[in-house]
């Protein structure tokens, strides 16, 4: 099966990536399908993060295939890459909202950008349409230096679905929350890819989170998809590498 | 040992500069042109920096007209005070001053502020978005403290001279029109042009510097504070360089 086809929508083989002497990639193996949520689990510094930034071109892999859709992202210039992250969210762990900017221009950035609308009202209309989706229409002139953390995640979450991407990878989208907004997160990713029919990847290593939003676990251990399956599949796993995660 | 590694340090960084600066060429000109940042930069670089650098010009014109009255008291010479502090702030002082005022406010605002774009991943937000983050951030900062350095620099002669006319009066009677026609006398387009010139590579230097120190910002809110500190003084030093390669052209064009 191939990226693009048979709802296959992220394709990696045989992905490598090394800082020095650290493979934080080794030939890592993965298939995102159309309207999935794939979670990626793993120790801290043990790759997750440079994974989802290899596939969204931020970071250039070693070696390897990265397909998303049809095609291989390494292989791309600058104007092809920019034409398929409009349809590739990216939520980060800082929330990285542009601090000199109102929420409505945070917003607005993307969408201008791109020039998916000209006129006034239309932005207007999808900025509402998307803070709306978070919950929090209210802030819209607010600065994000005014918001707690949990409302920065949702702004940041609207932020990435103004494009109405096909797919979102989330890094960490969790962590530094409380264990109620946690929950509040993941119920809202989960809530969004059933609204949109996204695919998504997420990186965590929250237990609660990724047992309501995935429904498939990837283990990254060694750089290496150690072990792929739902929740109940991975729990039941014996091998100490995994159970330690659960415990 | 540690002297090559301090050579080989600094032309990796001298390097990593020259391609940096390659890139703004090689961005600049292609669309699509941010209009908008650009001026949005150029009101913030250069209106809010317009209180300090006119303060400064003042100062600077009223101080050196009292500090060289003396010397020309001395030898005769009070009646040409008007003509050589005229040409002192023209054609060197009121630009350098201006800006290595800018380079400190303008060349660590902009280090500071990309610095800590960079750490928050602002930055790459950007990229993933689809925008290009050099033509967005970069080109435009660079643009602005082009053009508002030697604006910034004409509106500093004309306050610093207004400046030393007050100077001028404090232990003497210098007339406003008898000033004025001295100035103007002494001073033509051989001395006001080649020194506006020399703020727009000026400019350049506090723009490419701050951005390349901001942009390639590292280790977190430490490495902001690093980038901002050496964005001064890189672009200062820079200042002085430019300054000394300026007079030598002037000196060779016949135009002292």
């Amino acid at each position: 099966m191939k990226a693009g086809q048979n709802n296959l929508v992220i394709e990696l083989r045989g992905l490598c990536k090394s800082f020095g002497d650290n493979h934080v990639l080794n030939n890592f193996d993965m298939d995102l399908l159309k309207g999935q949520n794939l979670a990626v689990l793993g120790k801290s510094g043990s790759g997750k993060s440079v994974l989802i930034k290899c596939i969204i071109g931020l970071m250039s892999s070693d070696k390897g295939t990265i397909k998303v859709f049809d095609d291989n992202i390494p292989d791309l210039n600058q104007y092809e890459l920019d034409k398929i992250r409009v349809r590739v969210g990216f939520l980060f762990q800082s929330n990285a909202l542009y601090d000199s900017m109102t929420v409505r221009e945070n917003l607005e950035f993307p969408l201008r950008r791109h020039w998916i609308e000209k006129e006034k009202r239309n932005v207007n209309e999808l900025v509402m349409e998307a803070l709306e989706n978070v919950g929090l229409p209210e802030t819209v002139e607010m600065m994000p230096s005014e918001l707690s953390g949990g409302m920065k995640k949702r702004i940041s979450i609207a932020r990435t679905l103004i494009l109405k991407p096909d797919i979102i990878l989330y890094d960490e989208p969790t962590t530094g929350l409380d264990p109620i907004t946690g929950r509040e997160i993941s119920n809202l990713i989960l809530k969004v890819q059933e609204k949109y029919n996204t695919s998504s990847i997420i990186i965590s290593h929250d237990m609660n989170c990724i047992k309501i939003v995935a429904d498939q676990i990837i283990m990254l251990i060694e750089g290496k998809n150690y072990v792929q399956g739902n929740y109940d599949e991975i729990r039941a796993v014996k091998d100490e590498k995994v159970k330690q995660f659960f415990e | 040992m540690k002297e090559l590694d301090f050579i080989k340090s600094f032309l990796e960084e001298a390097g990593d500069i020259a391609r940096f600066t390659g890139r703004f060429f090689k961005e600049c000109f292609k669309p699509r042109y941010e209009f908008g940042e650009f001026l949005r930069q150029s009101f913030y670089l250069g209106y809010k920096s317009l209180g300090l650098v006119g303060l400064t010009a003042f100062i600077m014109g009223l101080v050196i007209t009292i500090q060289s009255r003396p010397t020309l008291v001395e030898f005769g010479a009070e009646a040409w005070l008007p003509k050589m502090v005229s040409i002192s702030l023209i054609r060197e002082i009121a630009p350098v001053i201006t800006a290595l005022i800018c380079a400190g406010k303008i060349g660590s605002g902009i280090g500071a502020e990309l610095g800590s774009m960079r750490v928050t991943e602002q930055i790459d937000a950007m990229e993933v978005s689809g925008t290009n983050p050099f033509k967005y951030l970069v080109v435009t900062r660079v643009f602005s403290t082009i053009l508002m350095i030697p604006v910034l620099a004409i509106l500093a002669d004309a306050i610093a001279l207004y400046g030393a006319y007050l100077g001028a009066n404090i232990h003497g009677v210098v007339t406003w029109k008898l000033f004025w026609d001295q100035v103007f006398e002494t001073n033509g387009y051989s001395d006001i042009i080649p020194s506006i010139i020399k703020t727009f590579f000026f400019g350049f230097a506090i723009g490419i510097v701050g951005c390349y120190k901001g942009y390639n910002s590292k280790k977190g809110t430490e490495g902001v504070g690093r980038s901002a500190n050496s964005a001064v003084v890189i672009s200062s030093l820079l200042i002085f360089i430019i300054d000394l390669v300026a007079v030598q052209i002037i000196d060779a064009l016949g135009l002292t």
